[in-house]
C-alpha cells in the first residue's frame, strides 16, 4: 500500500477508543506521549495495529504516520501483522533453556503446526518468543493470551491444547 | 528450613499461598502508618535524612544509594516551576529475575506506599508504575489498589489533610527490555522509541518531559514505608555485613527447589544454594551461577562462601545485580548457556549504538559456530577482542552491551577448557547430556 493511500485511509477510531486515548491524554503534556498507549488501546480492541489504524491513531494524535510506525515497530507487544485469536508468549531466556524449552517449543511446533512468527490455521494462536517473563522458579514457562502456564513439558503441552488434537478439527 | 531468626520485612504479608493483601489486610498489619506519620509532621527533607542514613541501595541491579539518588533532585524554590515525577521501574526483564513480580501481585500497597512516600520526598506531584504488559497479575491489582487509594486520600488532592497532591497511574508498557533502562523507559512514557539517553543530563534534573524525575526500582520503593516506620538503624540492622535491610534472592536452574526468599542482606550464597534453594538436583553437579541475573559475570564453587552484598560480590569480579541467581550444573553446556544469553541481548539491542547493534550479532555468529562444532581455534581471540570492544563502558550510551559481555567474559575466564573442548571436537561435548534431558523427569527431580 503506497504512502498515498495510507493517508487516504478513512477508518476513524472508534468512540470507546477515543474515550480510553482521552484518558491518557489527561495526563500527559504533549499529545505524541500518548503514543504507545494508544497503539495498545486500539489493538485490545482490534487484536493488532493495521496500517489504517495507524493512520488513524498518528492524526488523533496530531503525529506523521511515519513517526507512529517508528513507535509501533520498536515494541514487541505491538502487532503489525494479523494475530491469532490467543498470542503465545514463549520465554526462551535462559533459565527456561537450562530446564529445557527448546524440547518444549519443538513441541508446541508440532502441536500448532506453526514456528515463532506463525498463526494456526484455524487462526486460534500464534507463537512468539518472549524475553524472560519472570517466573523462572517455574521454568519452563510461557502465556496464552493473560494465562501464564508453568513448568511446562510435554504433557502439559497437550493438555493446554487439548482441544487441538488433529487436523482439520474444528474448535 | 525455615529460620526464624530471619525478619521479613516485604514479605511480612506474602504466606506461602500468595494471597493478596487487600487494603484492609495491609492496613491491619501497619501498613500506611509510615504515610499518616510522614503526613501528620514530616518534611521532605526529614524523610530524605532518614533514607540516606538508613543506606538503602537501588534493589534494581546497580545497587546506586538511594537518598543520595534523591537528593540531586532541585527541590522548592531551587526548582523551575513545574512537574516532578516518581516512576517505578517494574519492566522486571532482566533475565532470571523473578523478585518484584511476587511483591507487586502479593502486596501491591506497599509499593503504592513506597511510591507515595518517595513522591513526597522529592516533592514530585506525579506518578507511574511502568510495568511490563506481561504482567497481567500485577496489573490488576494495582490498579485496583490505586482505586482503594484514592478513595482512602493516600493519593490525589491534599493527602490526608496535609496539603500535598499526588497523581499516580499504571503505565503497561508494549514490551523491549531495554526499557529497564532508566532513560530509555522515559523516551518510552514518553512514547517514543525506547533508546537510552546520553548523560549528562541525569534524569534526577531533566528526566520526563524535561522535568527532574526520579525512576526507582519495585523493590526499592517497598523498602521505604518500613524505613520511614522503623528508622534507619533498625533498617541497618538487618543487614549482616556491611549492607542494609533484607534483600530479595533467588535461584532458578537445576536445584530442588528452585524459588526466591527475602534473606538479611550478605546472606552467605551457599545457605541461599543449599538451604533455600535445597541444593543441586539428583545427579547434577554445580558448574557455575551468575548471581543476579543474565547481565553478571560467573562466579564458581570457590565463591560459595561469599555473603551476598554489594561489595563482595563486586571483589570478587561480578556483581550482585537484581539478586536472583541463574545456576549452571555439569549437564549443561556453558557454550550454550552464554550463547542464549549472547542471542538474547542481540535481539534486546535498541541498535541506537553501533558497538552493540552489530558487534552484539557478531559475538552471537561466533557462539553459534563454537557450539555447532564450526568453530576455529582463532575464534576464542576473537571473543576476547569484542569483550574487549563491546563490553568498554563508554563506548554505548547504556549498560546494555557491556552487561551482556559480563556472562561472556567470565565463561571465557572459568570454563576455557569448554570453549576450547568444543574446538577440538568439532562438536557440542554436551550435547548428550543435553538432548537426554527429559523435561518430564526434570520435573520429577524437583518433586
Amino acid at each position: 500500500m503506497s504512502e498515498h493511500q495510507l493517508i487516504q485511509s478513512d477508518i476513524a477510531l472508534s468512540a470507546e477508543e477515543i474515550r480510553q486515548i482521552d484518558v491518557e491524554l489527561a495526563h500527559i503534556p504533549q499529545k505524541s506521549g500518548a503514543a504507545i498507549d494508544a497503539l495498545k488501546i486500539v489493538q485490545s480492541q482490534r487484536g493488532w495495529v493495521s496500517d489504517e489504524a495507524l493512520v488513524a491513531i498518528a492524526r488523533y494524535l496530531d503525529m506523521s504516520p511515519e513517526a507512529l510506525e517508528g513507535v509501533a515497530t520498536f515494541y514487541n507487544l505491538i502487532y503489525r501483522q494479523p494475530v491469532g485469536d490467543k498470542v503465545v508468549l514463549f520465554c526462551d531466556s535462559v533459565s527456561c533453556w537450562i530446564c529445557g524449552c527448546d524440547g518444549v517449543k519443538q513441541k508446541i511446533s508440532e502441536k500448532l503446526g506453526v514456528d515463532y512468527g506463525e498463526t494456526t490455521a484455524d487462526n486460534q494462536y500464534t507463537l512468539i518468543p518472549v524475553p524472560c517473563l519472570g517466573a523462572c522458579d517455574k521454568a519452563p514457562v510461557m502465556m496464552v493470551g493473560d494465562d501464564l502456564h508453568t513448568n511446562l513439558d510435554d504433557q502439559k503441552i497437550d493438555q493446554i491444547f487439548a482441544k487441538r488434537t488433529g487436523e482439520g478439527e474444528d474448535c | 528450613m525455615e529460620n526464624v531468626l530471619i525478619e521479613k520485612v516485604l514479605t511480612r504479608n506474602i504466606g506461602p499461598d500468595q494471597t493478596p493483601t487487600d487494603m484492609a489486610a495491609y492496613e491491619a498489619n501497619g501498613g500506611y502508618r509510615a504515610l499518616h506519620k510522614v503526613m501528620a509532621g514530616m518534611t521532605p527533607n526529614d524523610c530524605l535524612e532518614v533514607v540516606k542514613a538508613s543506606n538503602l541501595r537501588g534493589r534494581g541491579g546497580a545497587g546506586f544509594p538511594t537518598g543520595m539518588k534523591w537528593s540531586f533532585v532541585p527541590m522548592g524554590e531551587k526548582c523551575t516551576p513545574g512537574h516532578k515525577y516518581l516512576v517505578t521501574n517494574a519492566d522486571e526483564m532482566e533475565p532470571g529475575t523473578f523478585k518484584d513480580r511476587l511483591l507487586m501481585e502479593c502486596d501491591p500497597h506497599q509499593l503504592i506506599e513506597g511510591m507515595i512516600l518517595a513522591a513526597y520526598t522529592i516533592e514530585a506531584d506525579r506518578s507511574y508504575i511502568f510495568i511490563r504488559g506481561e504482567y497481567v497479575v500485577a496489573i490488576e491489582r494495582l490498579e485496583q489498589a490505586l482505586v482503594d487509594c484514592y478513595k482512602k486520600g493516600y493519593l490525589g488532592e491534599n493527602i490526608l489533610g496535609s496539603g500535598y497532591d499526588l497523581e499516580m497511574h499504571v503505565h503497561t508498557s508494549a514490551g523491549r527490555y531495554i526499557c529497564g533502562e532508566e532513560t530509555a523507559l522515559i523516551n518510552a512514557l514518553e512514547g517514543k522509541r525506547a533508546n537510552p539517553r546520553a548523560k549528562p543530563p541525569f534524569p534526577q534534573v531533566s528526566g520526563l518531559w524535561g522535568r527532574p524525575t526520579i525512576v526507582n526500582n519495585v523493590e526499592t520503593l517497598c523498602n521505604i514505608p518500613h524505613i520511614i516506620d522503623r528508622g534507619a538503624e533498625w533498617f541497618q540492622s538487618l543487614g549482616i555485613g556491611e549492607d542494609s535491610g533484607t534483600k530479595m534472592f533467588g535461584a532458578s536452574g537445576h536445584v530442588k527447589n528452585p524459588g526466591c526468599w527475602e534473606l538479611p542482606m550478605g546472606t552467605p550464597i551457599r545457605e541461599i544454594l543449599e538451604q533455600h534453594a535445597g541444593g543441586m538436583t539428583d545427579g547434577r553437579k554445580l558448574k557455575g551461577f551468575l548471581p543476579g541475573g543474565g547481565s553478571t559475570d560467573f562466579l564458581v564453587e570457590e565463591h560459595l562462601d561469599l555473603p551476598m552484598d554489594y561489595g563482595s560480590i563486586g571483589a570478587a569480579g561480578s556483581r550482585m545485580g537484581t539478586g536472583t541467581m541463574i545456576i549452571l550444573d555439569d549437564k549443561t553446556c556453558p557454550v550454550g548457556m552464554v550463547l542464549n544469553l549472547i542471542r538474547f541481548f542481540a535481539h534486546e539491542s535498541c541498535g541506537f549504538c553501533t558497538p552493540c547493534r552489530e558487534g552484539l550479532p557478531w559475538t552471537r555468529q561466533v557462539l553459534e559456530d563454537i557450539e555447532a562444532g564450526r568453530g576455529r581455534k582463532e575464534d576464542l581471540d576473537t571473543l576476547v577482542r569484542q569483550v574487549k570492544y563491546i563490553g568498554s563502558m563508554g563506548n554505548t550510551h547504556c549498560a546494555l552491551a557491556p552487561g551482556a559481555m559480563e556472562p561472556l567474559q567470565s565463561a571465557l575466564k572459568y570454563f576455557q577448557s569448554d570453549f576450547e573442548a568444543h574446538v577440538e571436537q568439532g562438536c557440542c561435548p554436551y550435547a548428550a547430556d543435553m538432548k537426554a534431558q527429559d523435561i518430564t523427569t526434570v520435573q520429577g527431580e524437583r518433586a
